[in-house]
């Protein structure tokens, strides 16, 4: 792979792959995503491989394993090319017949199209698909399309042409740009990117880092991990791109270890764009050098938090410290840092490439660009989906989500991760930016979005975050430690009816010491999911502690399981599968629960064919 | 440059790398503490230093101890809210340290005289409220013998793999300045017992009482470049022979 000298030449490479791929050349994209690869989608590839050579059509059509496509529900996914026909649900048996019918004769197997739930409406065109077609995918765009294993894929969709672009500009420029554009952390804080980096460049000293936050440790969240593993160029070009602005020669991607995809893929990307002299000295012969270290997390939550991450490569202990001074006056190793996490990297060479104004055309007055969720829960299209910020939460969950599963209710959506905030339907019109969520008591986050309908506990669920955060405070600040804990032990009390009213108060009180009194983000929000359930949810909390009832029959200790003897047929399955065998009865006649020995599990309620389960 | 602050309404003027305790303290102006140390790194653990401040028009709470001062910051220390919050944080360690006058003394201050907190993790050391002070003080001293592990509700201070640390001299600074005095150390007249090993006296040439431990000595030696029987009497002994010696060169 010989090195590019200038900018001249990356461009005459790019002339040179696209003659060689032309963009109506036929090709199959296999997602190779996690959740894909999960459903087997690896196996998917090496079918493909095998039936395309015994066809002999393994010149002629080209097979991509690419990132993530974000519609995770239907996976394996593939997208055929020219005509972006996507087929979902893909099994190795189905591949004979795919290259057969479709790939030679151009026929739709209508049996592997996306069905939409309820209407039965088949869609044969990615781009048609509602899930899709409501999104604005300019970061995710790329994901689909090329093999995030292959530079040559990369530059020839016009990777690295932005970087030749900024150093066209100038530092000077290219900070005006990404300020005008007014581009926000998409990390969780929403921080103006552009005056972050002009407070690291106006720093003095030559020995300046970039940092890339890879290390996303919300449950159910998987957009850095996405990008990362379906586009890692984006994320160098970003990087490469704001270390050229602010004057950094080198930079790390502090990514988890439980991402093994995303590292090799990223590994990859790096070794590829050092050989083109993409990184490392004199890039495009600009004069310009810069390197990336990658930097594993051990999976602690807390490391995603700036501070602590920066002591975390500095080999220390992943806690947070007071701010000022700033990662920008005084960051890894005591000099000026810049750090942004993945999305904010890989939304750069857009802006760089497109130009401030194209940005700030797209979203709302104070969130420009989009954003991207990984939108998991109660939904009927879980997935990753990009959207123009401003959109509403009913967009997202019914348009782009395709509603509740299984006829049932809505009741919350929870935006930001385990410390964001539960939003009530009545709150379903309003527009997802960071200004409005954080007004809301939620917040933006890094982008997890969870629905649930009306069988979550919203005590529960609190209760749940908090368990999570408890166990994920670094310890440091007695409120934020000591008070999680606390609240957690509370919130057991009223999940088992043994709460009081004034518990609540309590609870509520301790939750406000651990929202102002703490040091660091982590403790500052962990309250939110508390405070907010309570504040949209009092009825559920109060029917626990004054009724001792749990509304969506999910505490155990506030629930019964029964056995209609009218509806009972004395099959004896529920028997069978009763994993404390506490369910007596003989054959053909109607069974009983013995209540002292059930443990709630359900297990009864799920495997009965008639309906004759009760909870109440 | 001096920058201007105001602490209580009083204009003040202090030195930049200052910190809001450092000057409110050399005005007069109280603000407990109990994991601060001047001497080594503040963490902000214990929060019971928490102060009200007004910068940009922004109010919020912070702590003292390792809040630099900047130019034009308000800071009110016993606001209503600061009361509150202090007592919120006071109840939790309370919790921790049911045993310890010091917290118990100030938690009544603030009008906590009981705690309804109960950790739900067994603690590995009783009465420890996890403000790493010892920590701090033993990686200030040199050694870094001990360490916190694990985190949240689990954390806990400890030696390396919770085994007798190799680092760890005897000194006993950690136990010293342990703000609840929770660490175990037992000294007999020739040994001193702490963090799981026992160490050996140096015993005053003088009254034979102890002066040191001979790894805390063999340390010191070493990183100072001293002589090796620099330590051989006790502070008392070696008081009354320089008073002697003060003593016959004045007559």
């Amino acid at each position: 792979m010989a090195r590019l000298q200038s900018t001249q030449q990356l461009r005459q490479l790019k002339e040179r792959i696209v003659a060689e791929k032309p963009a109506d050349r036929r090709a199959i994209a296999v997602c190779a995503g996690t959740g894909c690869k999960a459903f087997g989608s690896f196996e998917l590839v090496e079918a493909f491989r095998a039936e395309l050579e015994k066809q002999g059509l393994d010149k002629e059509v080209e097979l991509r394993p690419t990132g993530c496509h974000g519609f995770c529900e239907r996976g394996p996914l593939v997208l055929l090319f020219p005509e972006g026909r996507l087929y979902q649900r893909v099994k190795t048996d189905d591949v004979p017949e795919i290259v057969e019918k479709t790939i030679k004769g151009g026929e739709v197997i209508e049996r592997l199209l996306y069905e939409e739930p309820g209407t039965g409406k088949k869609f044969e065109k990615e781009e048609d698909i509602p899930f899709y077609k409501h999104q604005h995918r300019l970061v995710l765009r790329s994901n689909g399309l090329i093999n995030p294993s292959s530079i040559e894929d990369y530059i020839a969709i016009g990777g690295y042409e932005a970087l030749g672009r900024a150093f066209e500009m100038g530092p000077d420029a290219v900070l005006g740009e990404v300020k005008g554009a007014n581009l926000r952390g998409r990390g969780g804080g929403g921080f103006p990117a552009g005056t972050k980096w002009e407070l690291c460049k106006k720093q003095p000293g030559d020995l300046k880092y970039i940092i890339c936050n890879a290390d996303e440790g919300d449950p159910g969240a998987f957009m850095d991990r996405s990008i990362v593993e379906g586009n890692p160029h984006a994320v160098i070009e970003g990087m490469v791109i704001g270390a050229f602005t602010m004057g950094a020669r080198e930079g790390y991607v502090y990514i988890r270890q439980e991402y093994p995809l995303a590292l090799e893929r990223l590994n990859k990307a790096l070794d590829e764009a050092r050989q083109r002299g993409l990184l490392g000295e004199d890039i495009l012969g600009s004069g310009f050098g810069f390197d990336i270290k990658v930097n594993r997390g051990g999976g602690a939550f807390v490391c995603g938090e700036e501070s602590a991450l920066i002591r975390s490569i500095e080999g220390r202990r992943g806690v947070p410290r007071r701010r000022p001074p700033y990662p920008a006056q005084k960051g890894l190793w005591g000099k000026p840092t810049n750090i942004n996490n993945v999305e904010t990297w890989a939304t750069v060479p857009l802006i760089v490439a497109k130009g401030a104004k194209w940005f700030t055309g797209i979203g709302t007055e104070k969130s420009k660009g989009t954003k991207i969720f990984s939108l998991v829960g109660k939904v009927n299209n879980t997935g990753l989906v990009e959207i123009p910020m401003g959109m509403s939460l009913r967009e997202i969950v019914y348009d782009i989500g395709g509603g509740i599963p299984g006829g049932k209710k809505f009741k919350a959506v929870q935006t930001g991760g385990p410390s964001g905030g539960c939003l009530p339907a009545s709150k379903l019109d309003l527009s997802v930016d960071f200004d409005t969520l954080i007004a809301e008591g939620a917040m933006m986050g890094s982008g997890g979005m969870i629905v649930m309908d009306e069988s979550t506990c919203m005590v529960d669920l609190a209760k749940y975050f908090v368990q999570f955060l408890r166990s994920e405070s670094c310890g440091n600040c007695t409120s934020c430690r000591d008070g999680l804990d606390w609240m957690h032990s509370l919130l057991q009390q009223v999940c088992a009816g043994e709460g009081t009213m004034e518990l609540l108060d309590q609870i509520e009180q301790i939750a406000e010491t651990v929202r102002v009194s703490s040091l660091c983000a982590l403790g500052s929000t962990a309250a939110n999911p508390v405070l907010s359930t309570i504040k949209h949810f009092r009825d559920e909390y109060e029917a626990h502690v004054e009724q001792g009832r749990c509304p969506a029959k999910v505490c155990k200790s506030l629930i019964t399981y029964t056995i209609d003897a009218d509806k009972c047929t004395g099959c004896l399955v529920c028997a069978k599968r009763c994993p404390e065998s506490t369910i007596e009865g003989e054959k053909k006649k109607p069974h009983r629960i013995i209540q002292d020995g059930c443990i709630k599990c359900g297990v009864c309620l799920d495997v009965c064919k008639f309906d004759a389960v009760h909870v109440e | 440059m001096p920058v201007q602050v105001k602490i209580n309404g009083i204009k003040m003027s202090a030195e930049p790398q200052e910190t809001v305790l450092q000057v409110a303290r050399r005005s007069g102006v109280h603000i407990p503490t109990l994991c601060h140390l001047e001497s080594v790194e503040s963490t902000g653990a214990c929060r019971v230093c928490l102060v009200e401040m007004k910068l940009g028009g922004k109010t919020q709470l912070t702590t003292s101890c390792n809040a630099g001062v900047e130019d034009g910051m308000e800071i009110m220390t016993d606001t209503p809210e600061v009361q509150k919050h202090r007592a919120a944080n006071l109840e939790m360690m309370l919790g921790r340290a049911p045993g310890s006058q010091k917290i118990r003394a100030l938690a009544r201050e603030y009008g906590v005289y009981e705690s309804a907190y109960v950790p739900s993790e067994d603690p590995a050391i009783p009465g420890c409220i996890l403000c790493e002070l010892c920590v701090r003080v033993c990686e200030a001293l040199g050694h870094s013998a001990l360490a916190a592990v694990s985190r949240g509700g689990k954390k806990y201070i400890g030696t390396p793999h919770d085994k007798p640390s190799e680092s760890c001299v005897g000194c006993g600074a950690c136990a010293e300045k342990c703000p609840t005095r929770c660490i175990e150390m037992t000294d007999t007249k020739k040994t001193r017992t702490i963090w799981g090993q026992t160490f050996d006296f140096v015993s005053c040439e003088t009254c034979g009482a102890p002066v040191m431990t001979v790894r805390q000595r063999t340390h010191a030696v070493e990183t100072k470049e001293l002589p090796e029987d620099y330590y051989t009497t006790c502070v008392a002994c070696k008081q009354k022979n320089l008073a002697g010696r003060f003593a016959r060169v004045g007559s």
